[in-house]
């Protein structure tokens, strides 16, 4: 792909996770899952009570401890120490994963490796021939909340997007991906394709249709 | 009179036989059974498939167990980790077999085998590789894949109190599957780090009532200058 100097500035992971917290709305019950999602718990708006859930057992998660102040009977899903708020609880495996499934979350906020355009999600496996593969809570994650919001890089480090028409890596869910938010643009995946929601500045909706490659509604 | 304290680790594993299914409780560094999984090694079972959401990290605990080439399968739903060095190389070896199973269904199907249900209809996984092969249904214009349940002939948990009835608290996020593990399991094995006495705990606090648990067992705890819990303890 040739790509002339590009006019526009890509979200930074800070601007991108402030991105995502901006439309989580006050009351909103949310997971956040491993790697880069977890970012966003540092940009929630001030004033908006936002509980976030853990699959690991915990409703109303805190932020990390202060050093010297983990405990390692409270972790969150990537197995690093946090903290409880006030009102927040404890509970076992089965009933967090009845949460998600049961639609008792309002938005999960997942990495990517690849989202098509009607929202089929792969974030789990690559497909490469020998890897050891891992699940955890993705495919639950995925298909259980109200919503499921996707964050990724727009384009790999080829310059490929990860936004495509069908997925080529293996499946976490159908259909699934109601927005993704990148790094250029946030999109929102329907059954009918892509519609725009935003981009950054200086980056046009025929550009972004262009590093895409497939048709976007305005 | 019912007295499910068990004077150590080695009298309560006593009778797990070779083949048997044994769910291991835990999560990352919380609520794993340590104590108990060396006591397992101790035991010396083997051809044994395992149960948990992991499948070891470093060189000790389940990693252990399975350097020690006693566990034949192993079930869980994410077994790649940066130091899953002794599972990786069992399995790239064809020396461990893995059934790998999404986390919700892993708890659900596990939970379904305590409560005597013998199948359930699940919306995870529809679609994908993990869910290849199975039966499916559409209900009410949404697609489900057929679950069979997990049961335990043991199942070895951590909780934080227990008394002699077996019934027991667990301690904030340590708590994950060792409910559900306790409720599907034919013999149940809890450390726990306090006993009290009968009629001690809350009623209406109770996690795990005794019915689900059979050998209670007191282990040390390791604390930290904070006043946490250390990743061993």
């Amino acid at each position: 792909m040739t790509m002339s100097t590009p006019t526009y500035q890509r979200r930074t992971k800070d601007q991108l996770a402030a991105r995502v917290a901006q439309d989580i709305f006050d009351g909103a019950v949310v997971n956040l899952g491993i790697g880069q999602p977890t970012l966003v718990a540092n940009h929630l708006p001030a004033g908006r009570e936002i509980v976030l859930q853990s699959e690991n057992g915990i409703l109303g998660m805190g932020p990390a401890p202060a050093a010297g102040d983990e405990d390692y009977d409270l972790i969150n899903a990537g197995k690093q120490p946090v903290t409880l708020l006030a009102g927040g609880s404890y509970f076992h495996h089965a009933d967090s994963f009845a949460m998600m499934r049961g639609g008792h979350l309002d938005i999960c906020v997942l990495g990517a490796f690849q989202v098509s355009a009607t929202g089929d999600l792969a974030n789990w496996s690559t497909g490469e021939e020998g890897a050891i593969p891992a699940v955890g809570g993705a495919m639950d994650l995925a298909i259980g909340a109200k919503q499921t919001w996707v964050m990724m890089d727009l384009l790999t480090k080829a310059g490929l997007s990860k936004i495509v028409a069908q997925c080529s890596y293996p499946l976490t869910g159908i259909g699934c991906v109601k927005r993704v938010y990148s790094d250029l643009a946030t999109l929102e995946c329907t059954p009918a394709g892509l519609k725009l929601v935003d981009t950054v500045d200086g980056l046009s909706h025929a550009e972004l249709e262009k590093l895409i490659g497939l048709p976007i509604a305005a | 009179m019912i007295d499910k304290i068990a004077p150590s680790i080695a009298e309560a594993m006593s009778g797990i036989q070779d083949g048997a299914t044994v769910l291991i409780g835990g999560f990352g560094t919380a609520g794993i059974p340590l104590e108990l999984i060396d006591g397992l090694i101790a035991q010396g079972a083997k051809d044994l498939t395992v149960v948990n959401n992991n499948a070891g990290n470093g060189e000790t605990g389940l990693a252990a167990l399975l350097k020690a080439g006693r566990v034949r399968k192993i079930i869980c739903s994410f077994p790649r980790q940066v130091d899953s060095q002794v599972f990786d190389g069992l399995y790239r070896s064809g020396k461990l077999e893995l059934e790998l199973v999404p986390q919700g269904n892993l708890a659900e199907r596990i939970r379904a085998a305590g409560a005597g249900i013998g199948a359930f209809f699940c919306p995870t996984g529809y679609g994908t590789q993990l869910a290849e092969g199975r039966e499916t249904r559409e209900i009410d214009g949404k697609q489900y894949v057929l679950e069979y349940p997990i049961h335990g002939d043991v199942a070895l948990i951590k909780a934080e109190a227990g008394d002699r009835w077996g019934n027991l608290l667990y301690r904030k996020a340590a708590r994950n599957f060792g409910p559900v593990m306790a409720m599907a399991s034919k013999k149940t094995i809890a450390t726990v780090h306090e006993v009290v006495e009968l009629g001690s705990f809350d009623p209406e606090a109770i996690v795990t009532p005794g019915v689900f648990v059979h050998h209670v067992v007191k282990v040390e705890r390791v604390a930290t200058q904070a006043g946490g819990f250390k990743k061993a303890a």
